[in-house]
Order: C-alpha cells, then sequence, then structure tokens
C-alpha cells in the first residue's frame, strides 16, 4: 500500500478468455494501473468463480481501491458478494458499465491518478461516447448524395484555442496513442476536442478517439477550451512532435 | 420437538441427493429457457458440499448451515452460487446459535433466506426466478404453528404451488429474460430446485 497507488481494476466474467482479453486491452492503455482478469470456474469451465474474485481484489488493490468490471448478471452477484465479504467494501465498487469500454475508460482514468469514485463514473459514462458523426449519410452512400448535404455539423466553439497538428506517427490516433493524448490532457482544467475529416470527439474519452480513425500522416484540429485551454494544446502538439513516443 | 444439528445435517445430505437425483430434468428446464447449465452447477456444488460435510461436523445447525452457503458460493459457478449462498447464508444468521430448530425458527430461516435472494438478485414475485418458489414458502412456514417438520412440510407444498405458477409466466430476470415472451410456457429452473430442496429437507425433517 503506497499512498500514490493507483485505483485498480478487476475484470470479472464467465470466460477465463474473455476476462483477460479485456483486461489487456485495458491494461495497454494504462501501464501503472493493476488490471486483474478473473474469469472462469476453478475446473476451467464458464462460470464466475467467488474465491477467485475475493483474490483477484487483493492483487489489485495497492492503496487506493478497486473498482470491478463484470459481463453477465451472476458475475455481477458474484463481485458483489466479494466485496461485502471484504474487511472494508467501501473500498471497493462494482460497476454498470459496458465490459471493454467501460474497463478501457476506468483504466485510462486509473492511470491519471484519480479517486475511487471518479474512476467508477468514468466507467459507468462509458457508454455512448462515440464521435460526433459530422456527416449524416456514409461514405458508402457518398455517390449518391451532394456535398453540400455532408457538410460538418461541428460544435461551434467560442473562445477556443486551436491548433492543426498533424499526426507523425505510423498508425495515427489508434488505441496507445489515444490513451496517451487522454492522459496528456486529464488532469488540465480544459475542454479539449480533436477534429479529424468532418468528426470531433472528446479527448476525455479513449474510445471517442479511436473511433475517429485518424491515421498516420493525418492533420487533425485540437480545440480546447478552459483554464489551461493553451497549456492542454501545447502538451498535444509536444506528444505529436514526439511520434506519440511510437 | 426441534431438529438438531444431526438432523440439520441428515437434511442437507438428503437435499444433496435429491438434487443429484434431479440434475437431468434441471438441465433440460435450463435448457428450454437458460444455458443449460443449472442442473449441472446445482449437482456440482451439493456434491462439494457433500464432501466438505464428511470431513468436518458443524457443531450447530447455524453452522451446518453456514457450510453450505459458503460452499455453494464458490463451486456453483452460475447465478444459483450467490443467490442460494445467500439464502445459506442468512438462513445461518437467521437461527444464530441455536443448538435446535423448531417450526419458529426455520419460518425465521426462510424469511431471512428470501430476503437475501431479493436483496441479491433484485427479483420479485411474478418474474419467473426461485423467488416465486420461495416467498409462498416463507408465508406457509410463518402461519404453520407447528414443529420444524410442520413448517418445513407447509414451505415445501407452497414452494411446489409457487414454482408450477412460473409456467405461464415472461421471464423479467436471468438468463430467461433475454427470451423475452418465449419464455412464456416453461417452468423456471430455479424455482423447481428450490421447490426440490425444500421438499427433501422437509422429507428428512419428518422422518427424524
Amino acid at each position: 500500500m503506497t499512498a500514490t497507488g493507483r485505483v485498480g481494476l478487476v475484470v470479472v466474467s464467465h470466460s477465463e478468455m474473455l476476462a483477460n482479453g479485456v483486461a489487456e486491452l485495458a491494461a495497454q492503455m494504462a501501464p501503472d494501473v493493476a488490471v486483474v482478469a478473473v474469469g472462469g470456474t476453478e475446473e476451467g469451465g464458464l462460470g464466475t468463480d467467488y474465491g477467485a474474485v475475493v483474490e483477484a481484489l487483493a492483487d489489485a488493490d495497492t492503496g487506493q481501491g478497486v473498482v470491478l468490471l463484470y459481463d453477465l448478471g451472476s458475475a455481477k452477484m458474484t463481485a458483489e458478494m466479494a466485496v461485502e465479504s471484504a474487511e472494508d467494501p467501501s473500498r471497493y465498487e462494482v460497476v454498470d458499465a459496458p465490459l471493454v469500454e467501460g474497463a478501457v475508460a476506468a483504466a485510462v482514468k486509473a492511470q491519471g491518478g484519480a479517486s475511487l469514485p471518479d474512476v467508477a463514473s468514468a466507467a459507468e459514462g462509458a457508454s455512448g461516447e462515440t464521435p460526433v458523426a459530422a456527416t449524416s449519410t456514409t461514405s458508402s452512400s457518398s455517390t449518391t448524395t451532394s456535398p453540400t448535404s455532408q457538410k460538418p455539423v461541428l460544435h461551434v466553439v467560442p473562445d477556443a484555442v486551436t491548433a492543426e497538428i498533424r499526426l507523425t506517427n505510423e498508425v495515427g490516433l489508434h488505441a496507445r496513442p489515444a490513451a496517451l493524448l487522454t492522459r496528456t490532457v486529464a488532469e488540465l482544467d480544459a475542454d479539449v476536442l480533436i477534429r479529424h475529416a468532418d468528426e470531433e470527439a472528446n479527448a476525455a474519452s479513449v474510445l471517442a478517439l479511436m473511433g475517429l480513425g485518424a491515421p498516420g500522416g493525418a492533420t487533425v484540429t485540437v480545440v480546447a477550451t478552459g483554464k489551461d485551454a493553451a497549456e492542454a494544446v501545447r502538451r498535444i502538439e509536444e506528444l505529436a512532435e514526439r511520434g506519440f513516443d511510437d | 420437538m426441534g431438529c438438531t444439528t444431526a438432523d440439520v445435517v441428515t437434511a442437507l445430505r438428503a437435499a444433496a441427493a435429491v438434487v443429484q437425483e434431479h440434475r437431468d430434468e434441471l438441465v433440460r428446464l435450463d435448457q428450454a429457457i437458460g444455458d443449460a447449465d443449472h442442473g449441472e452447477n446445482m449437482r456440482r456444488g451439493f456434491a462439494a458440499v457433500v464432501s466438505k460435510l464428511d470431513a468436518e461436523e458443524p457443531e450447530t445447525p447455524a453452522k451446518a448451515l453456514k457450510l453450505v452457503a459458503t460452499t455453494l458460493i464458490s463451486t456453483v459457478g452460475g447465478a444459483a452460487g450467490p443467490l442460494y449462498g445467500t439464502a445459506f447464508l442468512r438462513a445461518s444468521t437467521a437461527v444464530a446459535d441455536l443448538a435446535e430448530l423448531d417450526g419458529d425458527a426455520v419460518a425465521r430461516a426462510l424469511r431471512a433466506a428470501l430476503d437475501g435472494v431479493v436483496a441479491r438478485g433484485k427479483a420479485e414475485v411474478g418474474d419467473k426466478t426461485m423467488v416465486d418458489a420461495l416467498t409462498p414458502a416463507v408465508a406457509a412456514a410463518a402461519s404453520s404453528t407447528g414443529s420444524a417438520a410442520e413448517a418445513l412440510a407447509a414451505a415445501a407444498d407452497a414452494a411446489a404451488e409457487g414454482a408450477e405458477s412460473t409456467i405461464p409466466l415472461v421471464a423479467r430476470k436471468g438468463r430467461a429474460s433475454y427470451l423475452g415472451e418465449r419464455s412464456a410456457g416453461h417452468l423456471d429452473p430455479g424455482s423447481r430446485s428450490t421447490a426440490l430442496l425444500l421438499r427433501a429437507l422437509a422429507d428428512a425433517a419428518a422422518k427424524a
């Protein structure tokens, strides 16, 4: 237990493979967060194992508590029982969240050093954070649509600090770079939007950033507001110059 | 005449035997509206309970019930694990350090079990779950004024009826709820296993 520890995550699934896969994905976004997968029964079948969840809780808790995510209803019950049986149940929170999106959002939040309630709400708020659809039609039907009907419907942001940034790394805003960007601005007092092509995403959401599909070599627009807006833009520029440390 | 610890252990072993006997039936019921694992999950859980009872002799009825609870929680795997685990755990707490269980203690234990299941699974009567069997069982045991065996017999009868009542229902909780309207016309496996357990406990208590 250290004062600088981060909130840990436990992923409870009926399937060991599913739990491991989700944990792998979340851990990639948050290298310093303890993400513990627990799935399947003792005999290796599908199901949840109460004893294993209790152990996972202890493994994931580095002093700041643990957020638990689950796949299906009975995994939730097993998770809740494990929490209730703990010495101090208030250190643990079972969240109703989409498993993959919730785990990723919680991991990134925890990586930024957020508190247990904040990590839990990041997981719970993870659903539906897709990029703003700037066009009403998909590209597949673009041949039959006039260009004017595809005008971007982006937010108008007054008093924003903006910058055009070229993604110099090979993969663009893929998982790891997106997570890096989110973490870079997480602690700042700024609302940051990233625009690419005709879509925009909130930089607070790794999944939304990934959903932009901005490839290497693409140019994105950073739109930041708030007290630390200038600093947010500066940090993202710096990150892009470093090629997202790829 | 109350149920001693030995009587309780005998009844729990009888319950395990009944679960074993009805494994395939529970699998079939669960195949229709769930994921077909209830029979095997329950068999595995109660087989583990028997192993535990072979290894250690509980000192009180409460400790016997707690042993069942902790074993089921760890070994059942599906939703029945936490649900029955919670039921037996609450029942254990309700009878605390009584050396023998009378009808009143049985009624209190069942009430506590039901409360636990509802708190854990958030199901209500009519959702097509074990709550539909356990709720009338609790009421029947509460209005029975006789021995532990009589309270259990009343509970078992009511649970059987309650289980049957799930057939026309559309499931609103658990895996069966994914089927929506298609879950109607089938007996809920959880309510069936609850009725089976109570019948086994009642029959064993009657012989004690």
